[in-house]
């Protein structure tokens, strides 16, 4: 997959600006917390929450078992229906096949629905590289395109920005990109949407091609799903002639009768709403409804290597809900921008590493991100088993080992010239200057420890063995810390 | 394009040399224990369910009598000050008898700024779903093109009830066709983006108002589809 940025800090570096930040850890806080208890009260509505969780665990266990399987079967399905199918082993690959169906409609601009797949890759980079304006449609988004700024949330990605700073943004970029905001424009969100929509809806109205991802495809049947909130997502999907979904690989589902178990999960875990206002789904082509060109960009850039690791697979049953972000201390100290990729928080700490590898330092110190807390694990509703995960990269980073890199089996050797175990102590470092989010991991490490009796052992001592305080274990760690420290914070 | 599919395929199946040779997709349990509903009702209580969930997310909610029904939807437009409404091809003629607005067909060849232009729409639903709030559109009669329902500020949806109403979302993709293009609306609208603040109308229509159509007895041609 396309690398992190150059020069991309590694969390502890990058966590440490976000946490001075205060208005940034302000507003994350006031976020999460309100997701959080508007999630708890949605999912108790459901006395089966276990048994769909368990479900849908095992769906995506049968699917990713099985993925070349349920994939050759989505492409008959997609092609019968009238769609055309792309397949991308790489961001560059998939960047191509989108940018040449662009092109070849003759449009020199494309409306997009928020998809993570389509950030993962740069698109819109690689789009304005040949001439091709991308609009960002979703509102978050758009705040974060005309603030040239970056999404730090799976959902709400301009959970970082409040609303006087989205006035000034909207206010002085609008121009540029389109209609103008409107003069006098307060800060009241109603009045910030309302400029949003007319801004937008000019866009919708002319554009020839739509791009967008999709959350679930349906292997028996070529359905596509795109779950959303505002209506941006259907404009996208219906109004243009041409569409174009760029769709990760691991977003199959075997059969219809599994999104009963999904649109069930989705919006009780993500937004917290029994449902969310729209859904589109939609098969190949219709005749008179919507676009009569469709094309599926299949894109792997990492999946598969994630696939062949039979600890860190599970990572592919993420259904991008973000419940686990909104319950992880890091998380909240830190902010999304720390994880140096699209996926934030502990999500983002077991896949980015995966897709691409742990060669950088963020990504070497991504499994370090995490006071290996569990409260992931416990809301997650395709049940990421994130500690046994987390523990398993970390002995990756320190020890080396058996690994898959861009389809090749490779052994990687214990990160060079202790990057490692520099990574792990700036993260332990790091949380150590926040006392709750290690009270949290204290807590559950040892409840870890019960849970993964064999496992512990072994990157335990790999992490003691490279470490530069040898003189610290019999004295817990956190108690030296303070006491040569005194109470810094 | 075919050199990717070769590709990717070869990769995940080099990916899986752990899944035994033999093992089928079948052979991975899943177990479907989860409920097809959650609680018991009557009919009537899992209608009353659909319209207290719909108002929680901010739809307006109305019922009416068959005979009703020409009078409410003159008054739900007039009361907008709606001067044009977009009627889908099945909706049946004497829904909208009543209604002062100018009627506006959805025609094939209309453009989304012809549409956009109009001031309310009214369609009928495909199935309802009560648990979730939850309304079905799939194209079929009365329901028109997805973007009919996206365009205009003001969406007017006629429910027949009890028997487009289904409890739950498993009850309701049993009823539908996947090969449909399918908008699921669950309220207006709505984005929480700025400061997790809900804010109505972003893009799609701004008023959902739902109308509940007491139908009794099985529905006859007249309000089913053709009309
Ligand atoms: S890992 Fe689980 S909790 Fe986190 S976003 Fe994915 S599905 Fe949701």
């Amino acid at each position: 997959m396309s690398g992190t940025q150059p020069g991309t800090p590694a969390f502890p570096e990058a966590a440490r600006d976000a946490v001075r930040d205060g208005t940034l850890r302000g507003n994350l806080r006031h976020a999460t917390r309100t997701i959080r208890g508007k999630r708890a009260r949605a999912v108790a509505e459901l006395d089966d929450w276990a048994e769909l969780r368990a479900a849908g665990k095992a769906i995506k266990d049968r699917t990713l078992r099985h993925l070349d399987h349920y994939l050759v079967r989505l492409e008959r399905s997609v092609t019968a229906a009238g769609g055309t199918v792309h397949w991308a082993a790489d961001a560059a690959e998939a960047n191509r096949i989108v940018t040449g169906l662009v092109k070849a409609t003759g449009e020199r601009e494309v409306v997009k629905v928020k998809s993570m797949a389509t950030q993962e890759i740069g698109l819109n980079e690689a789009l304005e590289a040949e001439g091709v304006r991308a609009y960002e449609t979703d509102l978050a988004e758009l705040i974060v395109q005309l603030g040239r700024d970056r999404p730090s949330h799976t959902l709400v990605p301009a959970i970082h920005r409040n609303r006087g700073e989205i006035r000034d943004v909207f206010a002085r970029e609008m121009a540029a990109w389109g209609r103008p905001a409107p003069d006098g424009l307060t800060d009241r969100p109603a009045d910030l949407a309302e400029a949003a929509r007319l801004h937008l809806r000019e866009k919708f109205l002319r554009a020839g091609v739509g791009i967008s991802g999709a959350n679930f495809m349906v292997a028996e049947t070529g359905t596509l799903v795109v779950v959303e909130s505002e209506g941006n997502g259907r404009m996208c999907l219906t109004l243009p002639e041409t569409l174009i979904s760029v769709v990760g690989i691991e977003k199959v589902v075997p059969t219809w009768r599994d999104l009963e178990v999904f649109l069930q999960l989705l919006p009780r875990s993500s937004t917290a709403e029994r449902m969310n206002p729209y859904t589109t789904m939609w098969t190949g082509t219709a005749d008179g409804d919507g676009p009569r060109a469709f094309h599926l960009v299949l894109l792997d850039n990492g999946r598969t290597d994630t696939l062949a690791d039979e600890v860190g697979r599970q990572a592919l049953r993420c259904i991008r809900c973000s419940a686990c972000l909104n319950v992880c201390p890091v998380y909240e100290r830190a902010g999304g921008h720390a994880y140096g990729s699209v996926y934030p928080g502990p999500i983002g700490a077991i896949l980015s590493p995966q897709l691409r590898g742990t060669g950088s330092a963020v990504d070497a110190s991504l499994p370090y991100a995490s006071s290996l807390c569990g409260a992931c694990t416990d809301v997650c509703p395709v049940a990421i088993d994130f500690p046994e995960v987390l523990i398993h990269l970390r002995e990756r980073v320190v020890q080396g080992g058996e690994a898959t890199r861009n389809g090749v089996r490779v052994r990687l050797r214990p990160a060079k010239g202790h990057a490692a175990e520099r990574a792990a102590m700036r993260a332990a470092r790091w949380a150590l200057d926040h006392p709750a989010a290690l009270r949290a991991g204290q807590r559950l490490v040892s409840r870890t420890r019960r849970l993964h009796p064999a496992r512990l052992p072994g990157p335990g001592r790999a992490w003691t063995d490279a470490r530069e305080l040898p003189e610290v274990p019999p004295e817990p760690f956190r108690d030296w810390w303070r006491r040569t420290r005194g109470d810094a914070r | 394009m075919s050199d990717g599919r070769d590709r990717v395929l070869a990769r995940v199946r080099r990916a899986l040399a752990d899944v035994p040779r033999g093992e089928r997709p079948g052979d991975v349990p899943v177990d479907r224990s989860y409920r097809r509903a959650h609680g018991e009702r009557t009919a009537e209580e899992t209608v009353a369910l659909l319209a207290a969930n719909l108002a929680e997310y901010r739809a307006v909610v109305h019922r009416t009598a068959q005979d009703g029904l020409p009078g409410l939807l003159r008054t739900l437009l007039a009361r907008r000050g709606a001067a044009s409404v977009l009627v889908p091809a099945g909706l049946p003629a004497h829904w909208t008898a009543a209604v002062d607005a100018r009627r506006v067909d959805d025609l094939a060849a209309s453009t989304a700024r012809e549409l956009e232009a109009v001031d309310s729409v009214v369609t009928g639903c495909a199935v309802a779903v009560a648990e979730t709030g939850t309304l079905v559109l799939d194209g079929g009669p009365a329901q028109g093109r997805r973007r009919i329902s996206l365009l205009p500020d003001h969406h007017v949806c006629v429910v027949r009830v009890p028997d487009q109403v289904v409890a739950s979302v498993p009850e309701a993709l049993e009823r539908l066709d996947p090969r449909r293009p399918l908008t699921w609306i669950s309220g207006p609208s709505a984005t929480s983006d700025i400061e997790l603040e809900r804010v109505e109308g972003v893009h799609g229509p701004r008023t959902l108002e739902v109308v509940l159509l007491e139908v009794s007895g099985t529905p006859d041609a007249a309000t089913h589809g053709g009309g």
